[in-house]
């Protein structure tokens, strides 16, 4: 193992602010207050120094030279692969594919599955808190194909009825691709139901694990689902980077599409003989400094160890989560308790765009809007919602002035 | 009075909150909450202005060579704002409006809501108001 996981329960949250130098600064003359976590998390020292470290001593691009600072390029990209594959408990670290994030990664698996399993009429079954990520790829093809895009309805708690997945299986259904952890409500998929499902009725299971894999442990060697994706940037990593863990049998099934520099063997103007492993998906320069820098954040959090961010950062969902219950006029969307760090409201009879540029004013990063999951907006019948998100970082004193500053925020909008 | 004049009152009525942003927020929502309203019927596909997170729908008609505006947003900080635009450039010659700098929003500290993104439309707002008047001439 590579990993070291030294756990501090509780976290140390005094000493984790001062290694990252952003939460220092002042926005509109009040202290940074950053809850807009599920967009980006900020980084830490480590991962600013690594990058740093990279371009000031070992920049080369990799796999190809003989000469050292290739290798040492070479050596620190593929001890990154080592660093995040170790985390997720992927056993042979080829299943992890550098991409640019989320999005490309799902655009990888539906192009190479359009390839292989696809045929026109299939059908793919996506929940319906998907982020638009997760639906645009599937329905490219869907339109082209004559194939249908299925949806797992949600519930009066706003969670997902797993009843009705059972019954939107046929024979024709070939994919599910759903959402670990909707971006918008924090709401946690029961994974293992879904699984069951798809198991049973030979479905690939397609995971989106962008706003889970910040948020808690996720083991893929346990999970062995057919795919799983997430981004570097939410997970206190650089943005431009992100991976792709394919199940081993999907290593030399998945058609590539993306052919490119580096994932290659051989070739010549007739043939050409593609590597085997990860390469074959990894066309062209990739983002080294991001992979370097993302497995330095990845031996960051271990320090602590998924464990304690998940009970720190559900400790203040639910604080938050109480104070407001407190405020008659918002409204919390998804109550389900099983929640990662997210929260979704709205304050009655105000936009949440006015909300968010009042909280903007006393130096509170939330996010407002449809969150890139506008079918979602239409079924809970909203323009947006104010989302607010929690990381490592954030403190009780925090959500404290923010409930102080948005209760000041609805009287002035009243 | 020209557009040049009502910006320049408009300068002045602001000064009066000097660095209280609060006092200018609250005033801003308060010229939300007072614009005249477009008519529901009016709210068509051609007039709306699809930030992406706030909606502004924008009529324009001319009357004996000048050009007057209507409009409604569903966020009130962005309805304030399309109130100030409305009362500096509504009534005023095609002409006016085309060449409009519209200064009198940096100089009031409001610039950040005409900073480029999507959210609020109100810079396509403007650009559409200007060819409106283009249009109308």
């Amino acid at each position: 193992m590579l990993v070291k996981e030294v756990k501090y329960s509780p976290l140390n949250v005094e000493l984790i602010r001062k290694d990252f130098p952003i939460l220092q600064r002042l926005v509109n003359n009040y202290p940074l207050i950053y809850f807009d976590n599920g967009a980006t998390t900020q980084k830490p020292l480590q991962v600013i120094e690594a990058i740093t470290h990279y371009y000031t001593h070992t920049n080369s691009n990799i796999h190809r030279g003989v000469h050292t600072l290739s290798r040492e390029s070479t050596e620190a990209f593929e001890l990154a692969r080592k660093t995040i594959a170790a985390h997720f408990n992927i056993k042979n670290d080829q299943q992890l594919i550098f991409t640019s994030g989320t999005t490309d990664s799902i655009n990888i698996i539906a192009n190479g599955l359009s390839r292989s399993i696809l045929k026109d009429g299939d059908e793919i079954i996506l929940s319906a808190y998907e982020h638009h990520s997760n639906i645009l790829a599937w329905q490219l093809w869907a339109e082209q194909h004559n194939g249908k895009l299925k949806v797992i309805p949600l519930k009066e708690d706003h969670s997902l009825d797993y009843d009705a997945l059972k019954n939107l299986v046929t024979a024709k259904t070939k994919v599910i691709a759903i959402t670990h952890v909707s971006n918008t409500l924090g709401l946690v998929t029961d994974l293992e139901k879904v699984k069951k499902v798809a198991e049973k009725h030979n479905c690939i299971l397609v995971v989106d694990g962008a706003q889970s894999a910040p948020h808690m442990k996720v083991d893929l060697e346990k999970l062995n689902v057919d795919f799983f994706v997430c981004s570097a940037h939410k997970i206190y990593g650089p943005t431009g980077t992100g991976i792709l863990y394919m199940n081993k049998k999907w290593l030399n099934d998945l058609p590539i599409t993306k052919p490119g520099g580096g994932t290659i063997k051989t070739v010549s103007f007739e043939k050409t003989e593609y590597a085997e492993g990860a390469l074959r998906f990894e066309a062209g320069t990739p983002n080294i400094e991001a992979v370097i820098g993302f497995a330095a954040a990845i031996n960051y959090i271990n320090r602590f160890g998924m464990e304690a961010i998940h009970k720190h950062e559900l400790d203040l969902v639910n604080y938050a989560q109480y104070k407001l219950s407190g405020i008659p006029e918002v409204i919390v969307y998804g109550q389900n308790p099983d929640k990662a760090a997210v929260i979704s409201f709205n304050v009655k009879n105000a936009h949440p765009f006015d909300v968010g540029t009042l909280l903007d004013k006393y130096g509170i990063a939330v996010r407002t809007g449809h969150h890139c999951t506008q079918p979602l907006m239409s079924i809970l019948c909203v323009p947006g919602t104010v989302r607010i998100s929690f990381a490592l970082y954030n403190t009780k004193q925090e959500i404290d002035f923010f409930i102080e500053k948005l209760k000041k925020v609805i009287t002035m909008l009243m | 009075m020209s557009i040049k004049e009502i910006e320049n009152e408009i300068i002045e009525e602001f000064e009066i909150f000097g660095e209280d942003w609060e006092g200018k927020y609250e005033h801003l929502i308060d010229l939300g909450k007072s614009l005249p309203l477009i008519k529901e019927e009016s709210k068509t596909e051609d007039k709306l202005i699809q930030g992406c997170q706030s909606r502004v729908w924008l009529n324009s008609e001319k009357k004996d060579d000048k050009i007057f505006f209507s409009a409604d947003s569903d966020a009130i900080i962005t309805k304030g704002m399309v109130a100030l635009m409305i009362r500096v450039l509504s009534g005023q010659p095609a002409k006016e409006i085309i060449d409009s700098k519209l200064e009198f929003i940096n100089k009031i500290g409001l610039k950040e809501h005409l900073s480029p993104t999507r959210a609020n439309g109100l810079v396509s707002m403007i650009n559409r108001m200007k060819m409106d008047a283009i249009k109308l001439i």
